[in-house]
């Protein structure tokens, strides 16, 4: 039974593993983007899981209730959701400029580029 | 996408309930999940279904892009006011007790109801910003 | 009933992970990433981590999914085929995965109460924060005010970067024949 509660741990291991692959090995700007995106909700996944409590409910008081999820976790999480969708946005937006220096989002292309000047 | 019919008149009929679910989300952030953030995001989300269905120049009409600049300072300042206000009442830098003399929660429901509307403005208008940014890219 | 339904979503979302990395038409990859993102959002729920789900919800399946497209619009559709180049990158991400995998079996049981981490503060927070406080929801209380100060780095940071957004694409790009004029 203690195996069947690292499985969410192992999902997230698996997961986070699945997108640095994705960085490191594809060439395309875009879908290394991509491959961070799934990266980070792959940590996301991981911080929420060690913050659930058997038996306990979403941590907002109501009388029902008397055990809850731990908040910390969320309250960190929720400002990493919004940070990197921050630094999303800015990445994507310094791919459409090298697009319009390098007529390419192909890493070696631009590489290869920068060796002919 | 506006001489497409059926994608116009749905799109009328949403856009005035995306924004006011945005604006229940905001200020229900205290007694269920919500807060700034999610309300930021659902209220731009709007204004980028306007964009879609009826082109950039009318957003643009609408959401006029040096107002929404403008509004992306104002929240962080509402919430830096906030801050400041605590200082000048006596107390610590962001310290809502001070807010109120007589009930320091009621000093808390109030330090957090702005700041969270500080939030929530500037959201909004980083994500409209945004994706006028790039939406007005590709036409030169 | 509830971990079986957490197991199958979870093993939704490594299928489709694993489709992104063989999809070689980005249009594809980047709806996967939003449905893979609206996944994540209905496991964080079942985690009894709502505000985290909706926030997912709403900024990664709408915002991130919106933006990449739109960057589609203004680059290329197609991702160029790459030959060889496997090795080395699987190595890499095998030996890291097993060595956070072993990591991952000293951690403590899933859902204990009495872990390290639900010691200490939190129980602080969960018993004192309605009376100090006086709202509900705890997540906003933390977040708003015992930690105002992390927030107030956040909106800091999204101000920023919608700062940054418009210095990189705020004017509209510049006409070639007018750049092959100036030189």
């Amino acid at each position: 039974m203690q195996y069947l509660g690292l499985y969410n741990y192992w999902i997230a291991v698996i997961l986070m593993m699945t997108g640095f692959y994705i960085v490191i090995s594809s060439g395309n700007l875009i879908k290394k983007i991509i491959g961070l995106n799934i990266f980070q909700v792959s940590v996301f996944l991981f911080y929420i899981s060690m913050g659930k409590i058997t038996g306990g409910t979403a941590p907002i008081k109501t009388d029902a209730a008397s055990i809850y999820s731990n908040p910390l976790p969320h309250v960190l999480i929720l400002t990493a959701i919004v940070v990197g969708v921050a630094t999303t946005a800015l990445g994507l937006s310094l791919v459409v400029r090298i697009k319009e220096a390098y007529g390419t989002v192909e890493e070696d292309e631009i590489h290869s580029q920068d060796e002919a000047w | 996408m506006k001489d497409q019919i059926v994608l116009r008149v749905i799109a009328k009929l949403f856009i005035p309930f995306i924004l006011l679910f945005a604006l229940y989300v905001q200020f229900h952030g205290d007694y269920r999940p919500g807060g700034g953030f999610q309300a930021g995001v659902i209220f731009a989300a709007a204004f980028v279904l306007y964009t879609l269905i009826f082109g950039l120049e009318a957003a643009k009409k609408v959401a006029k892009p040096n107002l929404v600049q403008v509004l992306v300072a104002v929240g962080v300042l509402l919430y830096v006011g906030t801050g400041i206000m605590g200082i000048l009442l006596g107390g610590n830098f962001l310290d809502y007790n001070v807010l109120d003399h007589h009930d320091p929660v009621h000093g808390q429901h109030l330090g957090i109801l702005l700041i969270e509307l500080g939030v929530g403005i500037t959201v909004a208008s980083v994500m409209i910003t945004i994706f006028f940014s790039f939406a007005g890219r590709g036409q030169s | 009933m509830i971990h079986l339904l957490d197991i199958i979503l979870l093993t939704f979302m490594v299928i489709i992970a694993f489709t992104v990395v063989r999809l070689h038409n980005l249009f594809a990859a980047i709806v996967l990433t939003g449905i893979y993102s609206l996944l994540s959002a209905s496991v964080f729920t079942i985690l009894d981590a709502v505000d985290v789900a909706f926030t997912e919800a709403a900024v990664g399946a709408g915002i991130a999914t919106i933006l990449m497209l739109g960057t589609l619009a203004l680059t290329s559709a197609e991702e160029k085929v790459q030959q060889g180049k496997i090795i080395f990158p699987l190595m890499v991400v095998i030996l890291t995965g097993a060595v956070l995998i072993y990591g991952t079996l000293d951690m403590p049981q899933y859902g204990d109460p009495k872990a390290h981490i639900h010691q200490h503060v939190a129980p602080r927070y969960i018993i004192e924060s309605p009376e100090e406080i006086g709202l509900p929801n705890m997540v906003t209380s933390v977040l708003a005010s015992y930690r105002g100060y992390d927030t107030l780095g956040e909106v800091t940071v999204i101000f920023t970067a919608g700062i940054g957004v418009v210095l990189l694409l705020g004017r509209s790009r510049r006409n070639k024949s007018k750049e092959k004029d100036e030189r």
